[in-house]
């Protein structure tokens, strides 16, 4: 075996034996160049390998004209989100060797295609109440203030390093944050879009929010912030939220940060239902 | 650029890319897709399914009744054939497509309300045992082996 054919496993010093293979049935489609498609590759295997060091052995060897989207390679950036076999999986750390012969990948679902197994996130982070200081839109880092780095791509993040706040639109509605805790992260989600992919009522409603921006907006509740409480219940309160949800637990299922939407989202209607124990506290 | 000095396929990648979605048709089914899912995802799928077939009964029932409007002749011969044994099997299958939905829709409603979220899986085994011991019952006292 040459080192350009080596398995996608070779790196990590598997011990060479009868080359095991898989069949993997990959997802095509390309803006503008007609339909959608399966195209087909035997992809030589070791005991480690997952369906991302498949996929970039085919891209690699066979066809380069294949799209990928990942960055970190141990899921946390979440990025290398798609369906394996139907269930959404982050590809970096899914092993070929828990599938069989035949492996079907395909783009995450409910998600508009931009490339072949990529999907666009714009709608994806859209979903989130505007109130949210954590997803925003980005801007180049020449737009960015002191203090701030927008990173421009596929996970559209603002990162906060050390500095002054500055002025931005949405500190000026309800939010009176303490300085360095505007960018405060969902903790444990990773925006990937696995659960809005697995959410069988998101496949029958383009307009529910999904259960990442609901469990945001349940994490506000338990941290404000200096968000408004009644604010964050009146968006998730709306025909399109909370109420939405059929109760299937798949958003918990499919995330891979356990991260539990779902529970998030039952917390909100438990608080919309009942109020919440700190209720009266948050009116005075 | 002016359109004319467009490179070809530029139209076409400013469009946005399909959706797509799980399951066997349109994206109406999309919850109906088996695939990947969990006992919450196919409790949902067989609760609207047993959902159909009880709204289903329901205008069967009101149509059979309307028999009686015909006349007794009618209705004995319609009870007849509803006494048969292959008939009495699909009542059978009615029982269990209303407990399931029944004692899913507890679990839901209880969980819906936020109330005994972390035991959810357990609930739904439980009713899937409750249930399943009933319809077992309900199936031997239909179909004559408990008397």
């Amino acid at each position: 075996m040459s080192t350009e054919q080596q398995s996608p496993a070779a790196p990590d010093g598997a011990e060479a034996g009868p080359e095991e293979t898989r069949r993997l049935r990959i997802f095509r489609y390309k803006r503008g160049d007609g339909g959608e498609r399966f195209d087909e590759f035997e992809v030589p295997v070791g005991p480690h390998t997952t369906v991302l060091d498949a996929l970039l052995w085919i891209k690699r060897h066979k066809d380069p004209s294949l799209a990928l989207r990942y960055s970190c390679l141990h899921a946390s950036c979440g990025t290398c989100g798609v369906l394996v076999d139907g269930r959404e999986e982050l590809a970096c750390v899914c092993s070929v060797q828990d599938h069989g012969a035949e492996i079907t990948v395909e783009p995450l679902a409910n998600l508009p295609i931009l490339t072949d197994v990529v999907v666009e996130m714009n709608g994806f982070f859209a979903r989130f109440p505007h109130e949210h200081p954590i997803i925003r839109s980005s801007g180049s880092p020449a737009d960015a203030h002191a203090g701030e780095v927008h990173l421009e791509g596929a996970h559209e993040v603002t990162l906060d390093l050390p500095g002054p706040l500055h002025h931005h639109p949405l500190h000026d509605d309800h939010r009176a944050a303490p300085p360095g805790a505007d960018f405060m992260r969902l903790e444990d989600c990773i925006e990937c879009g696995l659960c809005l992919s697995a959410c069988p009522v998101a496949a029958t409603s383009h307009d529910y929010v999904g259960p990442a921006a609901l469990a945001a907006a349940e994490r506000l509740l338990e941290e404000p912030r200096g968000v408004k409480r009644e604010d964050v219940l009146a968006w998730a309160s709306r025909p399109e939220a909370v109420w939405r949800c059929h109760v299937g637990f798949e958003c918990t299922r499919a995330c891979p940060a356990d991260a539990v939407p779902a529970e998030r989202i039952m917390a909100l209607r438990r608080e919309l239902t009942f109020g919440g124990p700190d209720d009266e506290e948050s009116k005075r | 650029m002016s359109a004319t000095n467009e490179l070809p396929g530029t139209a076409e990648r400013a469009q946005p890319g399909p959706i797509r979605h799980k399951g066997p048709g349109p994206s109406e089914s999309g919850w109906l897709d088996p695939r990947g899912r969990g006992h919450g995802g196919r409790a949902l799928a067989l609760h609207r399914i047993t959902g159909l077939v009880i709204v289903c009964y329901l205008y069967l029932h009101l149509g059979v009744l309307s028999m009686l409007l015909i006349g007794s002749s009618a209705w004995g011969s319609f009870l007849s054939l509803v006494t048969a044994k292959s008939f009495l099997a699909l009542e059978v299958v009615l029982i269990a497509a209303v407990l399931f939905h029944g004692l899913n829709g507890i679990r839901v409603a209880l969980v819906g309300s936020g109330i005994a979220v972390t035991r959810e899986r357990a609930m739904f085994w439980a009713g899937t045992a409750i249930g399943t011991a009933a319809v077992i019952f309900a199936a031997l006292h239909i179909l004559g082996a408990l008397s």
